[in-house]
């Protein structure tokens, strides 16, 4: 058997078990208060985390991107949904590298 | 058995999920054509590309995998390098495992945690109480194929598509991640204040010595437990706040 394909099972076994095991194992409420506030925070603080800086070295030009992030928070405060911020943080990056 | 989770009492849902989905899908396009790439320069085929995709649905852990398979690297450190290019989502599967309905079958708990990816996560969390997995089933029908077409099309057509599009596309992805967190953090002044304090730590950690010299994941990791856990100790949340911000 090709070696890729060992590889790749690997790659999908790992990333599976990952991600299925927590949601199949705690079939509870979690209790701890502590804990409670933990998850609520986690998927904020790592979507930020994920977001800054990193939007930057995405684009062509590290403008294009920080205008693009400036945009995105813009239109999300005043409730665009994600396929609208989506757009307007994409069409920013085009016009503004147009003109770059 | 159970009328609530049955596919025709949630046709509207799964119509919604569709919907969220196609900026993602979009997005998935950009980042797996780039991803196709390094698969092929690993020295995969496009339809070893595709299945890897389609199997993993993981950006940075299937990058990582990619180096590793071009280096012919041994399979316990394939294992893992996946392992950690990927444990913020045994976070997330935590998190969401907070989310699911008591009622809910079995079965759905297996198949979320399959497509638990950052942008899957994100949408499916934003939503108020519980989760419905017809909500992500449906964004994954439009976001799941393009995740592996894209990354076979990589394979296949190298640098095809202008410079100047797959840059514009590559932000789709930041933005859908702002319109999860930015609109909470305007109704708690303490999810304001996380989300300042997270781009600050991000930016400080990238390009500080020693820190930056790690790895994109285990960063990631380290800053979501570091700032999620003195959130948790200084701002506890008490279970009827929760019920206001979920609304």
């Amino acid at each position: 058997m090709n070696k890729s394909y060992v590889y790749i099972l690997i790659m999908a076994g790992v990333s599976f078990l990952i991600r299925a095991l927590p949601l199949t194992l705690f079939q509870k409420q979690i209790k701890s208060r502590f804990l409670q506030s933990f998850l609520y925070y986690v998927p904020y603080v790592t979507l930020a985390v994920m977001t800054f800086p990193a939007i930057l070295h995405a684009t062509q030009s590290p403008v294009s991107g920080a205008l693009a992030l400036f945009a995105g928070i813009l239109a999300a405060w005043f409730g665009a949904d994600l396929f609208k911020t989506a757009v307007v943080c994409c069409g920013v990056v085009f016009l503004v590298e147009w003109f770059l | 058995m159970n009328k609530t989770y049955s596919f025709q009492h949630n046709t509207s849902i799964f119509r919604k999920g569709i919907k969220d989905g196609i900026p993602i899908g979009l997005g998935y396009l950009a980042v797996s054509f780039s991803l196709g790439i390094a698969a092929k320069n690993a020295g995969l085929t496009p339809f070893q590309a595709f299945l890897s995709s389609a199997l993993c649905n993981a950006s940075a852990g299937e990058y990582a995998g990619f180096t590793l398979i071009a280096a012919s690297a041994a399979f316990l450190e394939v294992a893992l390098v996946t392992l950690i290019a990927n444990a913020r989502y045994l976070l997330m599967s935590c998190a969401m495992s907070q989310r699911i309905d008591p009622d809910m079958p079995f079965f759905h708990r297996i198949f979320l945690g399959f497509y638990i990816t950052d942008e899957l996560f994100g949408i499916a969390i934003a939503r108020p109480g519980y989760l419905n997995p017809y909500y992500t089933y449906g964004a994954v029908l439009i976001a799941a194929p393009c995740w592996a077409f894209g990354t076979a099309l990589g394979a296949i057509a190298g640098n095809l598509l202008p410079l100047r599009l797959v840059s514009a596309f590559s932000v789709a992805l930041y933005g859908m991640f702002l319109a999860v967190f930015i609109p909470p953090a305007r109704k708690s002044k303490v999810v304001c204040g996380l989300i300042v304090v997270c781009f600050f730590a991000s930016y400080c950690a990238a390009y500080l010595p020693v820190l930056s010299g790690l790895s994109e994941g285990i960063r990631t990791i380290l800053l979501t437990v570091l700032i999620s856990a003195g959130a948790a100790i200084l701002f506890p949340r008490n279970t009827t706040e929760e019920e206001q911000t979920n609304e």
